[in-house]
């Protein structure tokens, strides 16, 4: 590509999460966009900083230090475009997940249309649910009015009615969201988003114009009963939640305006990216994207250019950490334990780290409790995410996730493991993927950076994400077998460039490797034995190329969905053999 | 590295705001002296609200309602009061269903607010009024030792502290709370069951100040009806050592709790406020620093979690912990005399 056709010479994004800060430069090395380097803070949002901004310049001076350049002037003001000397950047932007969930209400027509969909476009952003609206509600007006003020929300979504269809209905609902909106304090009255029926609008304008510091409006969610689109609305949800955030926390008015207004939620960032790749690959397959950080746990999964997106802060590994014992059992997240560990001590833990999410495990023991609850909430969020997924999306069972390659996986407690193996193993346990499919780690947490790039520079990510910024853990074979344990289900042959070959058969409940080292190419060739599936349906072959990472090829044969002996002490003995499988 | 500062001061002047969640009436006057469960300001707030469709009750357009109707927007009215008549050879009268007060009156409809009941802000720490906030409440300025903690139940008291603990690792136990100790604020060391919970609310005591408390009393704490405050978190975490030699070398003088619930966001946080006169004002604490060799800083995870130490030395560039992940990290030297790699953000300055 000649230099002459990319549209900026570097770019310096800035991700702004709850626990900490990172500045990335992107830059033309040899006429492509390549991640040059990347600086690390503290995160400074939250009491006693107060300031997303201190963060943010701690991040690029982190990052001037690294690589020599100057980005800040004197004044800590970002440099731009680039001077004559060297120093500063020609493009700046920046993503934001810092800050407490946003209280929100929805509100549609039907349950299980509308309203539904209203409930999933909330998910496409850092929301937590408190109050729903519906046709069903049996609550007399009033007491819909003081629900509304109960729930103190941030931020209300309407929805309801298709395009051209009921609109009754939806106006008696808005009165009451427009009466609750009047008693509120001025300062206190919620921005509000109407995705619903578009010959509503000027009613809503009517109803709620001087009622709400600002309204939006998105295309239908809903426009007809069998169809669903939360894009365009999930866009405007996005710019709704940096407008909040502008008014919350200092310092991220002017964080915005160095990308020019174009501030994005890290959620959609990311999932963005997943949808630009899931329309670039061209395959029955899905990709899918997972991040789990401190605000929350997001699954971004991308089929044929549609996007399905869910941000679950309850699965956050932050403030909302003892709240995981209202969506799961102490067992479930002691089962994923591979050390002899009190349950009080698991407990006491998810209370503890609350109070300071952005602190590191200095113990095998508080990194084992860590991994345990890593393991747990990503597996929760995976499950519920699978509900969301299209009927298209490739199915080997109802019960099990979707075909899906790559599988992208970044986030504080995915990319800061110990050993890649550590990472991997935790992915495996989470996610249970099926069939043959390639991990791929974002070590540099850079996937919703270039999403944010994405919105003016259209080349840089694609040619980021050949560049070989990200891990590439290994290629996958999980096999789905009904055999018992110890019996040989899949015989594996895998043939290197030089003639030479590496083979295992692999037994149920086993996890192998073959060696292959990042970039190497090799032919694998598979057989299943007892009707074992991977992917291709029961008892059938497979011969492919693959690419190895830094594990080579894995084959893991512990079954799909993955069940763990009830015993704690053989169980952890098997999770000791497996991360020592996989490197230790 | 900045790193934030975790208050634990023998002396130093405090300013609280303290503020209503909604507008409403400030009592404090500036320059007045406050104790903690003074009253500063207090706002009315409607429990609840009703709606009273006129037109569509007479069946009759929102425009045509509007012009029977006998209400203002702000009037008070009492139940079964006229809100509005209809015309006609037999005219409907729409009576208020309860005592209220009118918020909305058109468009045909009449939305009252009902069940008012005072919300009262206390001013939480003994003090001086030096600022007023309209409307709001006000910001007080006292002077003593200031303790933070990190886990509150909500509630504010002040009372004489009766220290029952020997070493920072006590448990309270409920055989050791007897009548002497009614009215008073107990400092203890941890919190491991209910019925030591149950004998102190029996007593009842003023205030519980505590080293840790088990995540499995939370519910019952919350429900007590005296401020319990965690000054290191949660579990078995001894008292660090900075607030026990504070605190204990504090006992019989009076303290004031102000249990309120930690919040990262917004700062707020739970603390123990022992005031002290004075016949000059120290400088007020700061609350973020740079990281520098010497200074004292607490531990914030395990093995030391809670653990008072000096900064002895920045190694430079990454450093492998025993978990095996790399971090930037200080060398602490602990009381112990024990020395410990500590990632700076496992870090917070006393002071």
């Amino acid at each position: 590509m000649p230099v002459s056709l990319l549209q900026d010479n570097s770019l310096l994004a800035v991700n702004v999460g709850a626990s900490s800060t990172r500045a990335v430069l992107f830059d033309v090395v040899e006429g492509q966009y390549r991640f040059i380097a990347s600086g690390q803070a503290r995160s400074t949002a939250d009491a006693p900083f107060k300031d997303v901004l201190l963060g943010v310049n701690q991040a690029i001076s982190h990052l001037q230090t690294v690589t020599g350049k100057t980005l800040l002037d004197q004044d800590n003001q970002l440099i731009t475009p680039v001077q004559s000397d060297g120093s500063g950047v020609d493009a700046f932007a920046a993503t934001l997940s810092a800050g407490p969930v946003l209280r929100a209400i929805v509100v549609g027509l039907l349950s299980d249309v509308s309203l539904e969909s209203a409930r999933r476009l909330a998910e496409t952003a850092y929301l937590q649910v408190v109050e729903t609206f519906g046709l069903n509600d049996q609550r007399k007006s009033d007491e819909q009015i003081d629900a509304i003020l109960r729930a103190r929300p941030d931020i209300i979504i309407l929805a309801g009615g298709t395009d051209g269809g009921a609109s009754r209905s939806v106006q008696k609902i808005l009165e009451a969201v427009g009466l609750a909106c009047y008693l509120m304090p001025e300062e206190k009255r919620p921005p509000v988003l109407f995705a619903g029926n578009q010959s509503l609008t000027n009613s809503v304008k009517e109803s709620l114009q001087k009622l709400t510091p600002s309204l939006h409006f998105s295309p239908n969610i809903r426009p007809s009963l069998d169809t669903e689109d939360l894009a365009p609305a999930s866009r405007e949800l996005a710019q709704v939640f940096a407008d909040i955030r502008k008014r919350q926390m200092p310092g991220v008015d002017d964080l915005a305006a160095w990308t020019g207004g174009r501030l994005l939620p890290t959620a959609y960032a990311e999932g963005r990216i997943i949808r630009f790749l899931s329309q670039m690959n061209g395959t029955s397959r899905g990709i899918l994207g997972v991040d789990l950080g401190t605000t929350a746990a997001v699954v971004a999964a991308g089929f044929n250019g549609k996007l399905t997106l869910s941000v679950y802060p309850q699965y956050g590994l932050g403030d909302n950490l003892p709240g995981l014992l209202h969506h799961t059992q102490l067992d479930d997240i002691l089962r994923w334990l591979h050390l002899d560990i009190a349950p009080s001590v698991v407990r006491d833990y998810l209370y503890q780290i609350s109070l300071c999410p952005g602190t590191i495990p200095v113990t095998k023991e508080d990194h084992a409790i860590g991994h345990a609850i890593s393991r747990q909430a990503l597996y929760l969020a995976m499950q519920e995410a699978k509900r969301n997924f299209p009927p298209e999306a490739s199915l080997l069972r109802r019960d099990l996730l979707p075909l899906f390659e790559p599988i992208l996986a970044g986030g504080g407690a995915l990319s800061d493991s110990p050993t890649p193996g550590q990472s991997l193993l935790l992915l495996l346990d989470a996610l249970q993927p099926v069939g043959i499919t390639s991990i791929i780690l974002d070590q540099n947490n850079l996937l919703p950076l270039l999403g944010a790039a994405a919105e003016h520079n259209q080349l840089l990510p694609v040619q980021v994400l050949e560049s070989g910024a990200f891990m590439s853990l290994g290629t996958i074979v999980s096999v789905i077998s009904s055999a018992t344990h110890g019996t040989p289900v899949l015989r594996a042959r895998l043939t290197y460039t030089d003639g030479n070959d590496a083979r295992a058969e692999v037994k149920f409940g086993g996890l192998e490797i073959l060696p292959l080292g990042i970039g190497q190419t090799a032919r694998l060739t598979l057989q299943p034995m007892h009707r074992s599936d991977i992917g291709n349906g029961p008892g059938r072959n497979a011969a492919l190329q693959v690419v190895g990472g830094v594990l080579g090829v894995v084959i893991d044969a512990r079954g799909r969905p993955l069940t763990l002996p009830e015993d704690p002490v053989r169980r952890r003995e098997l999770f000791k053999k497996w991360l020592w499988s996989v490197g230790g | 590295m900045l790193a934030p500062v975790n208050h634990i001061l023998p002396l130093t002047t405090i300013e609280r705001e303290r503020a209503l969640p909604v507008a409403g009436n400030v009592i404090a006057k500036l320059n007045q002296k406050v104790s903690p469960t003074d009253v500063i300001a207090e706002a009315t707030w409607a429990r609840e609200h009703v709606l009273i469709d006129v037109a569509r009750t007479l069946n009759i357009s929102s425009n045509a309602a509007d012009r029977l109707l006998r209400v203002k927007e702000g009037d008070k009215v009492a139940a079964g009061s006229e809100l509005a008549i209809s015309k006609g050879i037999i005219p409907h009268t729409i009576r208020a269903p309860q005592s209220g007060r009118v918020v909305a009156a058109g468009g045909g409809q009449v939305l009252m607010e009902t069940g008012e009941t005072t919300v009262e802000l206390k001013a939480g720490l003994p003090g001086t009024v030096v600022q007023i906030i309209p409307y709001r409440g006000a910001i007080i300025r006292t002077v003593g030792a200031l303790i933070q903690g990190t886990w509150g139940n909500g509630r504010i008291e002040t009372g004489a502290m009766t220290n029952l603990t020997e070493k920072p690792d006590d448990i309270l136990d409920a055989s050791r709370l007897d009548v002497s100790l009614r009215g008073s604020i107990i400092l203890a060391g941890l919190l491991r069951d209910a019925d030591t919970l149950r004998a102190a609310a029996e007593l009842p005591v003023r205030g519980l100040i505590l080293s840790s408390i088990s995540p499995a009393l939370l519910p019952a704490a919350q429900q007590m009806r005296f401020p319990i405050v965690a000054i290191d978190g949660f579990g078995q975490i001894p008292m660090n050592s900075v607030a026990y030699k504070l605190l204990t070398s504090s006992a019989k003088r009076a303290a004031t709790i102000n249990a309120e619930a930690f919040n990262r966001h917004t700062g707020a946080r739970p603390e123990v406020i022992i005031p002290l006169p004075v016949s000059q004002e120290p400088p007020p604490p700061i609350d973020v620093d740079t990281l520098e060799v010497g200074q004292t800083v607490r531990l914030r995870r395990a093995p030391h979690a809670g653990a008072i130490g000096t900064l002895a030395h920045f190694p430079s560039g990454l450093v492998t912990l025993p978990s095996g992940l790399r971090a930037f990290a200080a060398e602490v030297k602990l009381e112990n005399g024990e020395q410990t790699l500590v990632p700076l953000v496992n870090l917070e300055i006393v002071g």
